[in-house]
């Protein structure tokens, strides 16, 4: 069976599974049954996608289906590119359906959750696998449809429904965006298989609305600022493993998308695009941590870091574009390859932060972060995972996150060799607003952590915590250990990823495995390179080392006491810092600009002893700059036209008459 | 045999830094005393002081965690590994292919980001103030930090420190608009990453404006000995830094024999005590800064970076 094949019977599977699951749902082991099918096929997946990826065969594998349009068919194409991101859709699957193992069991409606959570499985790998423009934007709606159920899941809880709506809408465009991004490229003579796409040529004019609709449609799934809006509402909406699955592998399944048309199906790359690319991924590396900074839901912050995250991918393929615009083909490989590391490590340390804040959502169901703390002591195991999984996001060594961000450090550091001016400019720019997003990222997973699970009890839910099942432990804990494997060994996974560079940008970084101890040394050693393995091994010896010689030949003693309060010692929990005033310093320092964020105290006046209020006034300038008038637009214009549907039908024939005539005077003065 | 002597220069480099980082601090403390016209302690006081601590029992605050046991030591580790792989007398050193100097500045990111996690477990608003703080500085400090870095390796081709000290030792280099503006920047984002005057103050407690002191209130004994002494550390490392990367001049480059290891070592503590000096001076002559003039401070590091950077994209002989 050829690789595509397998592919195909597990999504296969899938679809089956989600049709099963509807007759199942209502009874007892279906949480068991689908879930354990559901890691089941992803894991087979997974294998099939991994040995076609490091099994060295080149060659893509095809087939086709006699379904979809009757000249077309559908074709489904697994090549190196494919096979990268069915691992990392797949991987996301199978720790999403470990977790479920134990999660689902808490749900509410599993009967709401079990059909479509296969389906949307299917849906991702459909997307990841489609050759023709036909099927990919059937899969694409596919999968966006299933999810969309998923999100509406709980659709009784309050925001549910508004997130469903918003998402819907969001959808709905983004697909309308690529659709016609697909006609434009299909031409006038209509072959939308991709290997007729890629073969032909694009015009300029059609090759830019190209890339304008595609940052719509797929970067609007991705989360790229200012189409953001619906993903904060929209993935903390669903179940937990839910989200993970959304923000870990949906929003990649997106930045795909972008790969496959941007790199691969339009042909060279230009540098204005390049310089759009990286504009728009600096914006929203920046504003989407900032968002993050100010929230103090744990799932919506979570949901706003996958937005900087994106950015940061869109960053690093925007410095692949003008690399690959300029012919530095080693450039544009090393952008090329971070921006792949950087989408595989978020997939890791997102699923896992997401499953963290499921497990406290089960734990004490709370989301709000300012209602929790001191779960570190009740929750050991869930506190540690996470707590791997905070250190990796904020890019700190030795872990994943950091590796990525460092090869893109690198590859911005190659740019002065590019000719254009304004990228000579841009890119400096753009180096600054992703070390700031490192930075702002640090301190907001110092928030999300040690508000959430340090300190003391904000409430008696907090209070009375319990550790989750060990399915989750166990889909956590698989997670983190990859998070570190990822950090300390990373020569091996840019070694695999050298034939997905070959494929899209015609050249790979040097050979990492036979570097001398596993560093990984992106141009030449004697520029830059960087070992995990040492750096751990390092930090974990001189860590042992002093802890030994100090208990040996110091003191051990140790004795508990309250903590000192300035003679003040029964302060309560209320009194600790909470997420809202975490981030007091730095809504100050940027949350003036960007959020016109401003803080009003109201003091009672002398003598009176109620308490003083502090209000917190932020504006979402995105929302209510952009979608705010378009929405009352919307609804100006549909009042408007409210009254077409009470007229008589002389005049409703009347206007179908008109309209005819109109449209065949258009078409006649057209040609 | 050229392992053995490499291990040997590296343990004595990573050796160095350590012993060497109280009494820079201890000089500095006695320098600023005798400015204002004070006897002060001893230069080795700090010696005194993490001996006398680390024999001391801790006392932990009831619902402290496991998180604030560890962090100490992963503190220092982190800060520690860091400084050694920073050149003190000599470049080329056995592992300083292991981390450039985008991965020092991280790890010195990891060290801050464990510590402002410790200063949440406790759960007091002391804690918490300098918790927030930190991070609120270091989300400044970083980037101009790594904007600094970009500048010396656009200059230098390459972010090994080794290679950039190489680099910058030679001849060819001569004065540079961007290199000064660099090492304009270095300093403010090392005055603020030390927690030094203007941008915070070590010598004081139970102040409202503290920041780093704050963080760590809850900290005694051990513990608090090896959180000072990565403090001690840090401040050796980045006067280290200004001095390898700045002013590499006798610095050992790799290979040469013992005379020039020795002459380096000696010109290296020439450079600390001059930096020591002039930290010192610095400080008793300017104010504490309010903590929200803090983000204009460590915004005109970030654009003398970006200012340097730019400089350097537009011709490389800036």
């Amino acid at each position: 069976m050829s690789a595509v094949a397998l592919q195909m019977v597990c999504v296969a599977g899938l679809l089956g599974l989600a049709v099963m699951a509807i007759a199942l749902s209502r009874s007892q082991t279906a949480t068991a049954v689908i879930y354990g099918a559901t890691l089941a096929l992803s894991a087979i997946a997974l294998t099939g996608a991994l040995r076609s990826l490091l099994g060295g065969s080149t060659d893509a594998t095809t087939l086709t289906l006699p379904v979809g349009l009757p000249w077309l068919g559908a074709h489904f194409r697994l090549d190196a590119l494919a096979s990268f991101f069915l691992i990392v859709v797949n991987l996301g699957g199978a720790s999403a359906s470990l977790y479920g193992l134990g999660y689902g069991h808490h749900d509410p409606a599993p009967h709401r959750v079990l059909p479509f959570f296969p389906a949307f499985l299917a849906g991702m790998n459909l997307v990841v696998l489609a050759d023709d423009a036909f099927s990919y934007l059937l899969c694409w709606e596919f999968m966006s449809l299933a999810s969309w159920a998923l999100v509406m899941a709980h659709h009784r809880e309050p925001g549910n429904a508004k997130a469903g709506y918003v998402y819907l809408v969001m959808a709905s465009f983004g697909t309308l965006a690529l659709l016609l991004a697909f006609g434009l490229l299909a031409g006038p003579a209509g072959d939308y298989g991709f290997t007729a796409i890629r073969a032909a040529q694009h015009a300029p004019y059609s090759a830019t609305l190209v890339l304008i609709l595609m940052l719509l449609g797929a970067g609007s799934k991705a989360g790229l600022v200012p189409l953001h809006v619906w993903l904060p509402l929209a993935h903390p909406a669903a179940p937990s493993h839910v989200s993970a699955l959304m923000s870990g592998v949906m929003t990649k399944v997106a930045i795909y998308g972008f790969i496959r048309v941007m790199f691969d199906l339009l042909g060279q790359p230009t540098w204005p695009a390049s310089a759009v690319v990286l504009f728009l991924g600096s914006i929203t590396a920046v504003m989407g941590i900032l968002y993050a900074m100010m929230e103090k839901d744990l799932k919506r912050l979570l949901a706003y870091s996958t937005i900087e995250n994106i950015g940061i991918v869109f960053v690093s393929l925007g410095l692949a574009m003008a690399f690959q615009a300029n012919g530095m083909k080693l450039a544009a490989a090393l952008a090329f390859t971070a921006a792949l590391l950087h989408v595989l490590n978020h997939s890791f340390f997102k699923s896992l932060l997401f499953f963290g804040a499921g497990a406290v959502l089960t734990a004490t169901g709370e989301r709000d972060m300012d209602k929790l703390g001191g779960l570190i002591h009740r929750m050991p195991f869930t506190s540690f995972a996470v707590l791997v999984g905070c250190v990796a996001i904020s890019a700190l060594p030795p872990f994943n996150g950091f590796v990525s961000e460092w090869l893109i450090f690198q590859a911005v550091l190659q740019s002065p060799e590019l000719t254009q001016w304004a990228l000579k400019i841009m890119v400096p720019a753009v180096g600054a607003m992703l070390a700031l997003a490192a930075a702002l990222a640090a301190a907001c997973f110092v928030k999300a952590y040690g508000v959430t699970f340090l300190g003391r009890a904000r409430g008696p839910a907090a209070k009375t915590a319990g550790e989750v099942d060990r399915f989750s432990l166990t889909a956590m804990f698989i997670l983190a250990a990859l998070c570190l494997l990822a950090g300390i060994l990373p020569g091996l996974a840019i070694d695999a990823l050298a034939p997905v560079a070959t494929q899209i940008v015609g050249s790979r970084m040097p050979a990492q495995a036979s570097q001398p101890w596993l560093s990984i040394v992106p141009i030449a050693e004697s520029r830059s390179s960087y070992n995990g393995l040492l750096v751990m091994v390092f930090i974990a010896a001189t860590a042992s080392l002093a802890v030994y010689f100090i208990h040996r030949f110091a003191s051990r003693a140790l004795r508990r006491g309250p903590a000192w309060g300035c003679g003040f010692s029964d302060a309560t929990p209320a009194a600790q810092y909470s997420g809202v005033s975490f981030a007091q310093p730095i809504r100050r320092v940027f949350g003036t600009l960007v959020f016109h964020a401003r803080d009003h105290v109201t003091m009672p006046p002398p003598g009176d002893i109620r308490p003083a209020r502090l209000r917190i006034e932020l504006h979402d300038l995105v929302w209510s700059g952009m979608y705010a008038p378009i929405a009352d637009a919307v609804g100006f214009l549909s009042t408007r036209l409210n009254h077409l549907q009470f007229l008589t039908i002389r005049r409703y024939l009347s206007l179908v008459f008109a309209t005819l005539v109109t449209l065949l005077l258009v078409l006649a003065i057209w040609s | 045999m050229v392992v053995i002597s490499d291990t040997i220069v590296q343990g004595v480099q990573m050796l160095l830094v350590l012993l060497l980082a109280p009494l820079l601090t201890g000089y500095v403390r006695k320098i600023k005393a005798r400015l204002v016209r004070r006897q002060g302690p001893s230069v080795f006081q700090p010696y005194r002081d993490l001996l006398r601590l680390m024999r001391k029992e801790v006392v932990l605050a009831d619902n402290a965690s496991w998180l604030f046991r560890v962090t100490p030591y992963i503190t220092f580790a982190a800060i520690w590994v860091a400084a050694a792989l920073v050149p003190t007398f000599a470049t080329g050193l056995l592992f300083n292919w292991t981390a450039d100097l985008i991965a020092i500045v991280a790890l010195l990111g990891s060290a801050r980001f464990f510590l402002a996690l410790a200063g949440m477990d406790v759960g007091t608003s002391f804690g918490g103030i300098g918790s927030s703080r930190e991070v609120m500085i270091a989300a400044l400090a970083e980037p101009a930090m790594l904007l600094i870095v970009f500048c010396l390796a656009l200059v230098a081709g390459s972010t090994q420190l080794s290679t950039v000290a190489h680099f910058l030792a030679s001849s060819y280099v001569g004065l540079r608009v961007s290199l000064g503006m660099a090492l304009v920047a270095l300093f403010m984002v090392a005055i603020a990453e030390n927690a030094r005057i203007p941008v915070d103050n070590p010598a004081t407690h139970l102040e409202l404006t503290m920041v780093h002191e704050a963080m760590i209130l809850e900290y005694s004994g051990r513990h608090l000995a090896m959180i000072e002494l990565g403090a001690f550390l840090k401040l050796l490392l980045y006067v280290s830094l200004i001095a390898c990367v700045f002013f590499p001049w006798q610095i050992a480059l790799y290979g040469s024999g013992a005379l020039s290891y020795t002459i380096g070592a000696g010109a290296y503590i020439v450079k600390l005590a001059l930096a020591g000096f002039l930290l010192a001076l610095f400080e008793t002559a300017t104010a504490k800064m309010r903590v929200f003039r803090v983000p204009q401070f460590l915004g005109a590091a970030l654009m003398l970076g970006l200012l340097g950077t730019l400089l350097l994209f537009v011709s490389r002989s800036f």
